[in-house]
Formats: C-alpha cells, sequence, structure tokens
C-alpha cells in the first residue's frame, strides 16, 4: 500500500491544565481515505480530532506535547498559522451550529472570509458547495431564507457545505450524526461516501455500524490512549488487542 | 492573508485601545471627583450642621434626609413590588394579564424621572395636599422605584425551583402558607436586591426631590409621625445641586459628591454580598 | 375559613399586580390631561414649531418648543453617536477579548459610574469641560449642546456596555467555533458573528441609551447653559427635561404657562414611547430574513 500520509501523530501527548487527555498517540491518517475514531465516552477521540485543527486552544490551560503533522509540518510548531490551519482542515460539529443568517451567507461566510468578494464567483462557491454536500435542490429556491429554519439534517448537510466553501484537504466530522434521526444520519453517511473521493475523512462516532460501513482505517481509542487501529475490515474482523474485541462484542461502554 | 492578519491584530487593538481610554474616562471621572472632594470631607462636615452665625458647614440634616426618604419610599414600595411579582409568578392564569403588567412595568422604567417630579407636584403636593415635604418625594420615588422591585423579585421567584412548590403542595400545604413558607424564603436574595437597587436610585435621584421634597437644609423634626409627615428638606444629591448651581460653593459639592460616590460603592458592594449580579437596566 | 383566607390574599396580591398597570394609566391621564389643554389653547402648529419659547413674558408670552424639541433630539444623537460606539467597543472587549481580571475591574468600574447620581455627572461637566471648552474653544461661555452632548454620552456609557456585554455573553458558542473552524481569526469571529448575533440586544443596549439622554434632566440643567435657543454645537440650549426643570418651580399654579410645561412633559412622554417603539419593531424587524 503505498498511500500518502497526510496527518501524523507522534509521540502526542495532550493535557488540560493537569489533567492528560491522550498518552503518547501514534497515529497516520493517509490522504483521500476515510479514518474512524472509536472508543467509549471520555476515551480521547475527540480531544486527538480537536487538536488536528486546534480547536481544543479555545480551552484555557491546554497544551499539547510530542509531534502532530500535517503535510510533514507541525501543527502545534511555533508561528503556525492557526487560521490558515482551519481552512485547510474543516469541521463538522455534533450539533449543526449555523449562524443566525441566511443559508447563502452561511455557504459564503468562509469565501468571504477569505477574500472572495466578486458576486459571480461567490455564487459558483455556494452552489458548488451546497450540491456537493446534497443539499443544492433543497434550498435552492430559498437561498435567502434564514438557516436556522431549516429541519436539523438539512442543518447539518447545510454545515457541510458551508465547511466544503473554503476548499478543505481534509473534513473533520465529531459525532457529526448522533444528535439526528435515523434517516437523516443515514442520508449524511451516503453522503461521506461521495466526499471520500475529493477529501480526506475524520470521523469521531459512537456508532460502530457507522465506522464499518464507512470508514476505509479505524483507530480505537480506550483511557486516552490508542489501543489498536488498521485497516476497518480487519480490525473489525480479527482484532488483535483483547480490549478492541471486548469494545466491539460490546463488552464494555 | 498577511492583510487580514494585520486587520485582525488593528481590530484588536482597537478594541484595547477604546476600552483602557473608557476606563481611563470613567476611572478619572470617579479619581476627580474624590481628590477635589476629599479635602472638603471631616468628621465635622459629615456629623454637623450649616449655620451661617457660627459659620460651619455640615451635612448631618441631609444625611438623616436620604436615610427617611430611603426607609419611607421603601417601606411603600416594597410590599406592593413583592406582592405584584408573587400574583405574577404564583397566581396569575392570564398570560395577557402578565404581558400588560410587564409592558406597563416596561414603560414606567424608561420614564423620565422629571415626570416622575411633575406627577409628584400635581398629584402629592397640590392634590393630596403634602405639600413640598419629604414624604411627598418618598411617595413619589416609591411609584418611580416599583418597576425596579417588581424586576428583580420576579426574577428571584421564577429562579426558586418547581420542586420546592411541588413539595409543600405535596404535603397539601395551601397555595398561599406553600408561598409563605417555600417560595418567598427561596426568593430573600431577589427582594433584597431589589431594595439595594432602589436605595441606589433614591439616593441618586434629584430631579424627583427637587421639586417635592423642599430645599432646606437646616435639622428636620422627626421626634414624632405628625413632625416627620410634615418634614421638609434637601438629601444629599439635592444639597450638592444646591451648592453647585445655586452657591457655586463647589469644595463642599466635591465633598458631597465624594460622599455620594462612596454610597454608590457600597451598595454596589452590598448587592454583591446579596450574590446577584447588579443590574440596574 | 382556609378557602377564604387564600381568596384574599389572592385578591390582595392581584390588586398589588394591577397597582403597575394602573400608575402607567394614571400617569397617561395626567399627562394627558394636564397637557393637552394648553397645545390647544397655544395651538399644535405654534407649539411644536414655534421657534420661540418666551413663557416669562408678562405681555406676549410665546410657547414654541421647536428649539427645546430639537436640542433634545441633537442632544440624545449625539451623545450616542460618541457613547454607542465606544460602549460596543469595551463590551466586545469585556465579553471577548479582556484578561479575565482586567475585565472583572472595568465591570466594577463601569457599575460604580451607573450607580452615582447624575448630578455629580453636571458637577464634573460644570468644573471641568465646561472651563475647558471655554478657555480651548475662545468662547464667551463653554456651556451648551456639545457640552451637554459630552457629559450625556459618558452618562449613556455604563448602561449601553452593560446591556451589550450581557447580549455579547449570551451568544452561543457553537457559533463562535463555528467560525474559528472555518479559519477565521477571533477577530473576525467577534466582528462578523458574535456582534450581528448580539444584535437585538446592542439595539436594546442603543435604545436604553436614547432614553436615557432625552430623559436626563439635571446633568443637563447643569451644562447646557439653559438658554431656548435654536441648538447649534456651541450655543446656549434648553431641552425638553430642562425646560421642565428650568421653570417648575416658578410658573404659577393653573397659568397658561404652568400647563405648557405639562404639554412639554406630554411631548417628551411620547417621545420616550417612541423609542420602546422603535426599539420593538427593530428586534422584531431583526428576526426576519436577513
Amino acid at each position: 500500500m503505498s498511500e500518502r500520509i497526510l496527518l501524523s501523530a507522534r509521540e502526542l501527548d495532550f493535557y488540560y491544565g493537569t489533567a492528560q487527555a491522550l498518552r503518547k498517540i501514534c497515529l497516520d491518517v493517509p490522504q483521500g481515505r476515510v479514518t474512524a475514531l472509536i472508543g467509549p465516552s471520555g476515551c480521547g477521540k475527540s480531544t486527538f480530532l480537536r487538536c488536528m485543527n486546534r480547536m481544543n486552544d479555545l480551552i484555557p490551560g491546554a497544551r499539547a506535547e510530542g509531534s502532530l503533522t500535517f503535510h510533514g509540518r507541525e501543527i502545534y510548531g511555533r508561528g503556525r498559522d492557526v487560521t490558515q490551519l482551519r481552512r485547510q482542515i474543516g469541521m463538522v460539529f455534533q450539533k449543526p451550529n449555523l449562524f443566525p443568517m441566511s443559508i447563502y451567507d452561511n455557504v459564503a461566510y468562509g469565501p468571504r472570509l477569505h477574500g472572495v468578494r466578486r458576486r459571480e464567483a461567490l455564487d459558483e462557491t455556494v452552489e458548488r458547495s451546497l450540491r456537493a454536500a446534497a443539499i443544492w435542490e433543497e434550498v435552492k429556491n430559498r437561498l435567502r431564507r434564514p438557516a436556522l429554519g431549516l429541519s436539523g439534517g438539512q442543518q447539518q448537510r447545510l454545515c457541510i457545505a458551508r465547511a466544503l466553501a473554503v476548499e478543505p484537504e481534509v473534513l473533520l466530522l465529531d459525532e457529526a450524526t448522533s444528535a439526528l434521526d435515523p434517516i437523516s444520519a443515514a442520508r449524511i453517511e451516503a453522503l461521506l461516501g461521495e466526499l471520500k473521493s475529493r477529501y480526506t475523512l475524520v470521523l469521531v462516532t459512537h456508532n460502530m455500524q457507522q465506522a464499518a460501513r464507512v470508514s476505509d482505517r479505524t483507530a480505537f481509542f480506550l483511557n486516552g490512549e490508542l489501543v489498536e487501529a488498521g485497516p476497518t475490515d480487519r480490525l473489525f474482523s480479527m482484532p488483535r488487542d483483547r480490549r478492541t474485541e471486548e469494545y466491539l462484542t460490546g463488552r464494555f461502554g | 492573508m498577511l492583510r487580514r492578519r494585520i486587520r485582525s491584530a488593528l481590530a484588536r487593538g482597537l478594541l484595547w485601545l477604546g476600552a483602557l481610554a473608557v476606563a481611563a474616562l470613567l476611572l478619572s471621572v470617579a479619581g476627580y471627583v474624590c481628590v477635589r472632594g476629599l479635602p472638603g470631607l471631616s468628621w465635622q462636615f459629615l456629623t454637623g450642621q450649616e449655620s451661617a452665625l457660627r459659620g460651619t458647614e455640615g451635612i448631618l440634616p441631609a444625611v438623616v434626609n436620604t436615610l427617611f426618604v430611603i426607609m419611607v419610599s421603601l417601606a411603600v414600595v416594597l410590599p406592593v413590588g413583592v406582592g405584584a411579582a408573587v400574583y405574577l409568578t404564583e397566581y396569575a392564569g392570564s398570560r395577557r394579564l402578565v404581558g400588560v403588567i410587564d409592558f406597563a412595568a416596561g414603560v414606567l422604567s424608561g420614564i423620565p424621572s422629571i415626570l416622575y417630579a411633575m406627577l409628584g407636584v400635581l398629584l402629592f403636593c397640590d392634590r393630596l395636599g403634602l405639600r413640598r415635604t419629604l414624604l411627598a418625594g418618598s411617595m413619589t420615588l416609591a411609584i418611580m422605584t416599583l418597576p425596579t422591585v417588581l424586576r428583580t423579585t420576579r426574577e428571584s421567584l421564577r429562579a426558586a425551583p418547581a420542586s420546592y412548590r411541588e413539595g409543600a403542595l405535596g404535603l397539601g400545604a395551601g397555595k398561599w402558607p406553600m408561598i409563605r413558607s417555600v417560595v418567598l424564603p427561596a426568593s430573600v436574595d431577589g427582594v433584597v436586591t431589589g431594595c439595594i437597587l432602589a436605595a441606589g436610585r433614591v439616593v441618586g435621584e434629584t430631579a424627583v426631590l427637587l421639586y417635592t421634597a423642599g430645599l432646606s437644609t437646616a435639622m428636620q423634626d422627626f421626634s414624632g409621625l405628625r413632625a416627620a409627615a410634615r418634614a421638609s428638606g434637601a438629601t444629599l444629591s439635592t444639597v450638592l445641586y444646591v451648592y453647585a448651581k445655586e452657591r457655586a460653593d463647589f469644595t463642599a459639592a466635591f465633598a458631597v459628591a465624594t460622599v455620594l460616590l462612596a454610597v454608590a460603592a457600597l451598595l454596589n458592594a452590598a448587592a454583591a454580598a446579596a450574590g446577584r449580579r447588579l443590574r440596574r437596566v | 375559613m382556609e378557602r377564604r383566607r387564600e381568596k384574599a390574599v389572592e385578591t390582595l396580591f392581584f390588586l398589588c399586580a394591577l397597582t403597575a398597570a394602573a400608575l402607567l394609566l394614571l400617569i397617561a391621564a395626567f399627562l394627558i390631561s394636564s397637557g393637552l389643554p394648553a397645545i390647544q389653547e397655544i395651538g399644535l402648529r405654534n407649539f411644536l414649531l414655534g421657534r420661540i419659547w418666551d413663557s416669562a413674558n408678562g405681555e406676549h408670552p410665546r410657547f414654541g418648543i421647536l428649539p427645546l424639541l430639537l436640542s433634545s433630539v441633537y442632544g440624545a444623537a449625539g451623545a450616542l453617536v460618541l457613547g454607542l460606539p465606544l460602549g460596543l467597543l469595551t463590551a466586545l472587549f469585556l465579553a471577548k477579548a479582556a484578561p479575565r481580571r482586567l475585565a472583572a475591574a472595568i465591570r466594577a468600574l463601569v457599575r460604580l459610574l451607573a450607580g452615582i447620581p447624575s448630578v455629580v455627572c453636571g458637577l464634573v461637566g460644570m468644573t471641568v469641560l465646561v472651563p475647558l471648552l471655554r478657555e480651548r474653544l475662545d468662547l464667551p461661555a463653554g456651556d451648551g449642546l456639545l457640552a451637554a452632548v459630552v457629559v450625556l454620552a459618558v452618562m449613556v456609557l455604563p448602561p449601553v456596555i452593560e446591556v451589550s456585554e450581557d447580549a455579547l455573553a449570551a451568544v452561543p458558542r457553537s457559533y463562535e467555533e463555528a467560525s474559528l473552524a472555518l479559519g477565521a481569526t477571533e477577530e473576525e469571529t467577534w466582528l462578523h458573528v458574535s456582534l450581528p448575533a448580539a444584535g437585538s440586544g446592542v439595539a436594546a443596549a442603543a435604545a436604553l441609551g436614547a432614553g436615557r439622554a432625552v430623559g436626563e434632566a439635571m446633568a443637563v440643567l447643569m451644562v447646557a447653559g439653559n438658554a431656548a435657543n435654536m441648538p447649534a454645537p456651541l450655543r446656549s440650549v434648553r431641552l425638553l427635561t430642562s425646560g421642565i426643570a428650568m421653570e417648575l418651580s416658578y410658573a404659577a399654579a393653573g397659568s397658561l404657562r404652568q400647563r405648557a410645561l405639562y404639554s412639554i412633559a406630554l411631548v417628551l412622554f411620547v417621545v420616550i414611547l417612541l423609542i420602546n417603539a422603535l426599539l420593538y419593531f427593530a428586534q422584531r424587524g431583526g428576526r426576519r430574513p436577513c
């Protein structure tokens, strides 16, 4: 397998104040694949996800040690431009968090921020992003209506469109379907299948079936440590670690 | 990207600059008052009386008048304000009525004090024959502070957990015993905060008292109910206005201003101690 | 017995609650009944658009409140133009950018200033600002519209800061996270997401500030000069509030002069109601599609 490694963690430790949330994590995220992070609540999978675009910076007292690189460059390196990083590594949150603006303005928010001013260029980006997120047909006639009037599932797809509009390379999904009804969740899953041809996806999920269906590689976290990582098929059929097996067979968590 | 970074840095700089400028402005107002006022402050000034004959200055009568006005207006506004709050949170069945009273309280709290002054002059001083007395001023201020007491009490009544109420009612307590024994005690902080805020407004109010309560700086007679009802005189803020505008005695005016500043600081501390964030609006 | 007492208590509380509504009615009735007759006597046009207020003139009193009305409007507008941006900057700083300790210190200061009586502001204006304007601008007198605007701007700062900071602090964290995750800087996030999301709170702050500025009497009385001129920045002016305050003690009971004061009060009341109505509609409009 000659895959390019896009994100790579080596001996990564992470602390919230004095509490250690991650211990010596070593994990590679290959380009153009879907990587799923699974594990029980509080195992560190979300913390690890939020290290990749440094959303953890917002928490006072949070700090990282060890190495975490994107395209070979340290994410926590000195002088790293966090806004540039977050532009390249987009994120979709557990609950849809659209701005109280119109549908159009939500999607155009990122491009505008990054200097796109021309009307036609914006229109085009908005349409392309909405199509990519499989929601264009549903909203094309009401782009000027408030985004918060959409259903939960639509809102989450709009969040994905908003993230795609800044043309990221990686999309991080933090339990992006857990707050949705099963039908909406299924639509998002299907969407992820389409997106993986163009983007590198990293998703955190509580739902093992989802991880099995969607991802190419899976990493299992427990108590802040990475227990096991590998191709999803192999990990789900022949886990090497006893703890992984116990988790997959539902013995805990 | 560079342009955005520069712009962001500029924006942050502007925030710091603006906020520090505002802070410096407010600090210099308070500081200036203290610097000009402290030299004129003395124990004698606080506890003495004005006398042209003996050439002494003193604001004791104003302090006493202020306390009197605070007590009387609170005594009037508290039962009504708390009662109204209890009705709105515990009894009111119709949303419509609650809406109307909310609206009325909102408008009342936005009415300029000079309008309350006119109301006081017409209603209490003339119509009800109280003349220009501290009593007339206190009644007017009771009206003015009603929205404040109503709002803070209501906020804390609302915050009292429903489980308290259910618990008491479940034990077979009637509604009023339930309110008296469970709900009101749980919202004492709101009532106290309301009192402190209302006292703050009373201490700070000048326009109303200037026209309804009189301007005398001599000690009044509070020896009996009847005498107290006829007492007429200036409170601290009125005295400040008289010193500044009519006598151009700025040393005394700033001394009084310093006292008022200290009172405001004290009331703020008291409200913080009452466990709630002090909001005047 | 038990039932009777319950009923009596409820009635008592009901009466208390009714008091608030009754008081508003009382005030409105009192302003209309004592304010309208003088307006009828003077003529609405002459009253509202008359440019000369000369109520003390024994033979030919004139009761035009246009100078007072405009001075009030300019005074409040000026105070907002100065106070609102500064107040918003400060609120944004306190809610988002400030180190915790510094924010707490500034908040305490703002609260202290919110608590000091308006006569104290007037006093400082009289003794610092007015002489300063007189000397710097080489005027015969420093009191006038400009001095009033500056004093009012300082006075509206605390309420504007408190209300808009509350609104900014109430913006859901998730909005800001979403913006940051799209590669916005913190500053861009505050400006483009937090501030618009707090829009109705900011409008409330502006309306509150406008109401305070229009309604303030004592501080204005001390620094505005109080001549009933048509407003100009450096001219001595009389506002609606100070116009009432000037003459409330002098006007003889029942005279047209006194009744005209109640007409001014009625106009002031209407202005305050208008500000509140504007706020109401602004907030409702803000929730509609952008």
